[in-house]
């Protein structure tokens, strides 16, 4: 079997199967809607159901899947919005840790930029984001500037792995 | 009301019924991995195997749904790299370039959103994806390039640390975890 390090691999010296980057890559969308998928999964690459079930388990376990399931499309169900603020250096740590607490905030990340800090909130509706939004202005003292999606130009078909 | 949505949140409105929603609420967070996935979702909602599948094609139909299968975590697979890359895009041209950007498949967003003068010029958010920084600034000069959008005033925002990335939960009262 011919394998090939990527970053990652060399990083963490977990060395990636042929199947479990199929398994990776093939079935970003499209996942079989049919009663036995991860069966029709097996069929397609010619191993066992048990094989593809056990390799996805440890993938999920070592952190390279998420989950297998579906991405919304934004504002389809339910509201969310990106924000940002510009929070002190010396405050970061804290305000990005009190926002990180939110169950509504599912990502959250620092970025170079004065906006230094860059959430995404989804609420069940819009009461219950604003609420949020209120709440982190009114907790950290800072404003939030909101930014919802108004229009969206990407046809998700995943992400196309490659391994150099 | 601070979170304004100027259009309509879905153009192709399907109406979500109340077994709908609770489908919705249990498949985000994900298919067990398990032989019979489906059955499993049904017997929590007392539903057939077959009103599971069907219901969630018509998700994906209705394009409520926007992918189904398995959600790979990029930062662990070696894409170290990402940056929100912001786009002043006069408004007549958005929707020329914005459908242009959202082909590439190391854009993974594409999103026309409000700018915010004067703090914020930016209406076209793109998250572009690189092993490394390099990678990531080489796949925009791409992008510049076959969009044609030398002339456009861009920002490029590295992410530097990840605090949190999970997937998004849609039904749960406000709180914290």
């Amino acid at each position: 079997m011919h394998r090939v390090n990527t970053d990652m691999e060399q990083f963490s010296s977990y060395q990636l199967s042929d199947l479990e980057r199929r398994l990776l890559n093939d079935f970003q969308h499209g996942f079989p809607l049919v009663p036995q998928p991860y069966q029709k999964i097996a069929d397609d690459l010619d191993v066992t159901e048990e094989i593809v079930i056990s390799t996805l388990e440890n993938l999920q376990q070592q952190g390279f899947i998420s989950r297998v399931g579906a991405v919304f499309r934004a504002n389809s169900i339910g509201a969310s919005t990106l924000a940002a603020m510009a929070v002190p250096e010396s405050q970061l740590e804290q305000v990005a840790a009190m926002i990180s607490g939110y169950s509504e905030v599912n990502h959250n990340y620092q970025r170079d930029h004065d906006f230094n800090l860059w959430f995404v909130l989804t609420a069940s509706d819009e009461q219950t984001l604003n609420a949020v939004l209120d709440d982190i202005e009114q907790r950290s003292g800072l404003p939030v500037m909101y930014l919802p999606m108004e229009e969206d130009f990407h046809i998700d078909l995943g992400f196309n792995l490659t391994w150099t | 009301m601070k979170v304004n949505f100027r259009h309509p949140r879905l153009p192709e409105q399907l109406v979500l019924d109340a077994r709908d929603m609770a489908l919705v609420s249990l498949i985000q967070h994900g298919l067990t991995l398990s032989t019979s996935p489906y059955a499993e979702l049904g017997r929590q909602l007392e539903m057939t195997e077959d009103e599971v599948i069907s219901r969630i094609s018509n998700l994906i139909d209705a394009k409520v749904i926007k992918r189904f299968g398995v959600v790979v975590r990029h930062h662990e697979l070696g894409y170290r790299a990402n940056a929100m890359v912001v786009w002043n895009i006069p408004d007549d041209r958005v929707s020329e370039l914005g459908p242009c950007m959202g082909q590439f498949d190391y854009v993974t967003l594409c999103y026309r959103r409000p700018r915010r003068l004067p703090a914020w010029p930016y209406n076209l958010f793109t998250m572009i994806h690189g092993q490394d920084r390099h990678d990531v600034l080489h796949n925009i000069q791409g992008l510049a390039a076959h969009c044609g959008l030398d002339e456009l005033a861009f920002e490029v925002l590295f992410s530097t640390r990840r605090f949190k990335q999970r997937g998004a939960i849609y039904h749960k009262s406000a709180g914290k975890e």
